[in-house]
């Protein structure tokens, strides 16, 4: 995926200044920086969830700005997972995952079904397959809502603080999770704060503030020895 | 005569209610079919209009706001009159009953529409952000994701809202759709007795109690845990 000069303003108010961004495949990209800085807003420009500005979002040698490109065939694509998880309430697990493969991939029941059971096993969820949401854990929901995504076998996916509404002692299930999807060559851009998982997990870290990517690197470079100011302070912060 | 048994003639007289029961009868069946035919067109309408307001489409939505607030400020009554002795000047008649059924159908299109369209926007902007990151398309995310929720949650106040324009079919009586309190106020002036009256009271209830009780199970019965 390559995000090129992408721009977004809200009203007078420009979040994203010219973003340059490109991940290869298999690769783990962490974006970090303060709040504000605009790195959900980028997540959500790379699907359109966000309408950017201006500029170019690039999967898989397709342009998903341009005006042709049927969005909804690019966004099964591109799988994202949320802050708040956004499991549908009024579905079993099961139908959670099971939705999108039947309407959009079009498959039938019993195909969707056996997708989903596939997808809910690799986040170690296959007996929960009847339950419904409100009988999940917080780490639970999230390992459906990851299971909702990578059921579609998209290329690649975005993580929008996946772990930021979880009590501390869920977190490890679900990045334990995003690790063996690492491990499977999964590509991913992940915005987040979990610093040990970046430090141990990550490819590639990518500082932003200010709605600009002001330093990336290998995560031994960012932590031990970053060149800006800014991402000096910021990791100090973060780490004492 | 006793005050006793002057209120019991006047309005428990088994007499003059044995003689005009088969018409009260005849009236519920009208309004049964009357109010049956309300909810269904009405509320279809509501939900019609509620999804096509999420388009979000201005000029449109200009127009089903003031449609909207016009139904809900206006008696019925008045539509009622206006529609019956007013569209046969153009030309175009369209009978007591359809007039009944066409004005209530669209007042209580518009409180649904009201009452989805907030049931639509209290679901979460989460909800229809996971669903399109799937891939699913704008109305398959309203049918499959949105709208569950939604009418889940409107359920109370819709049917409040049902059973009371329903009960407007009373109305029908001063354009002469044979309905219940047509029926009985009919067969009260005819007997110079209120027990008719008692009787339509009586068959209203039999309508309506069900109608409650349904909407209380299934309250209970779409409610679901957050």
């Amino acid at each position: 995926m390559e995000i090129r000069g992408l721009r977004k303003r809200f009203g007078e108010l420009e979040v994203l200044k010219g973003i340059d961004l490109a991940v290869r495949e298999r690769e783990l990209v962490f974006i970090i920086g303060p709040s504000g800085s605009g790195k959900s807003t980028m997540l959500r420009c790379c699907n359109r969830l966000e309408e950017p500005s201006q500029g170019h979002i690039i999967v898989d040698g397709t342009d998903i700005m341009a005006p042709r490109t049927d969005i909804n065939a690019m966004r099964r694509r591109i799988g994202m997972v949320f802050q708040s998880f956004n499991l549908y309430p009024h579905m079993s697990v099961l139908g959670n995952v099971t939705l999108a493969l039947r309407k959009v991939l079009g498959k039938s029941k019993a195909d969707a079904e056996a997708a989903a059971h596939a997808a809910l096993e690799r986040v170690g969820l296959a007996e929960k397959a009847r339950a419904w949401p409100n009988e999940l854990s917080g780490g639970q929901q999230q390992r459906v809502a990851i299971a909702r995504a990578i059921a579609l076998e998209p290329k690649i996916m975005l993580f929008d603080e996946p772990t930021s509404a979880l009590d501390p002692e869920l977190v490890g299930s679900v990045l334990k999770v995003m690790q063996d999807l690492r491990e499977g060559g999964m590509t991913m851009l992940v915005v987040s704060h979990e610093m040990r998982f970046a430090r141990q997990a990550a490819d590639r870290i990518v500082f932003m503030d200010h709605g600009a990517i002001v330093e990336e690197g290998p995560p031994e470079e960012i932590f031990g020895n970053p060149r800006s100011e800014r991402c000096r302070a910021f990791v100090a912060e973060i780490q004492h | 005569m006793t005050g006793l048994d002057r209120f019991l003639d006047t309005f428990f007289n088994t007499e003059v209610m044995a003689r005009y029961l088969p018409a009260i009868a005849e009236g519920f069946l009208v309004t049964v079919w009357l109010a049956l035919l309300v909810v269904l067109a009405g509320i279809g309408l509501g939900l019609v209009l509620a999804m096509l307001r999420s388009l979000r489409f201005r000029p449109f939505n200009a127009l089903l706001v003031l449609y909207v607030d016009l139904l809900r400020a206006l008696p019925p009554l008045v539509l009622i009159l206006l529609v019956y002795f007013g569209l046969p000047n153009l030309g175009i008649s369209i009978g007591n009953f359809v007039t009944v059924w066409l004005v209530l159908s669209l007042v209580l299109s518009a409180f649904a529409e009201e009452i989805f369209w907030a049931g639509i926007t209290s679901v979460p902007p989460g909800q229809w952000q996971a669903a399109r990151s799937t891939g699913l398309g704008y109305l398959q995310t309203l049918v499959y994701v949105v709208m569950p929720q939604a009418v889940r949650l409107t359920i109370p106040p819709l049917t409040n809202r049902t059973i009371a324009i329903t009960k407007n079919t009373a109305l029908g009586t001063v354009i002469g759709v044979g309905e219940i309190l047509n029926q009985a106020t009919t067969a009260q002036s005819f007997s110079g007795n209120a027990s008719p009256l008692v009787l339509g009271a009586v068959a209203y209830l039999l309508l309506f109690i069900p109608v409650v009780a349904f909407g209380r199970w299934v309250e209970t019965r779409f409610a679901w845990k957050r």
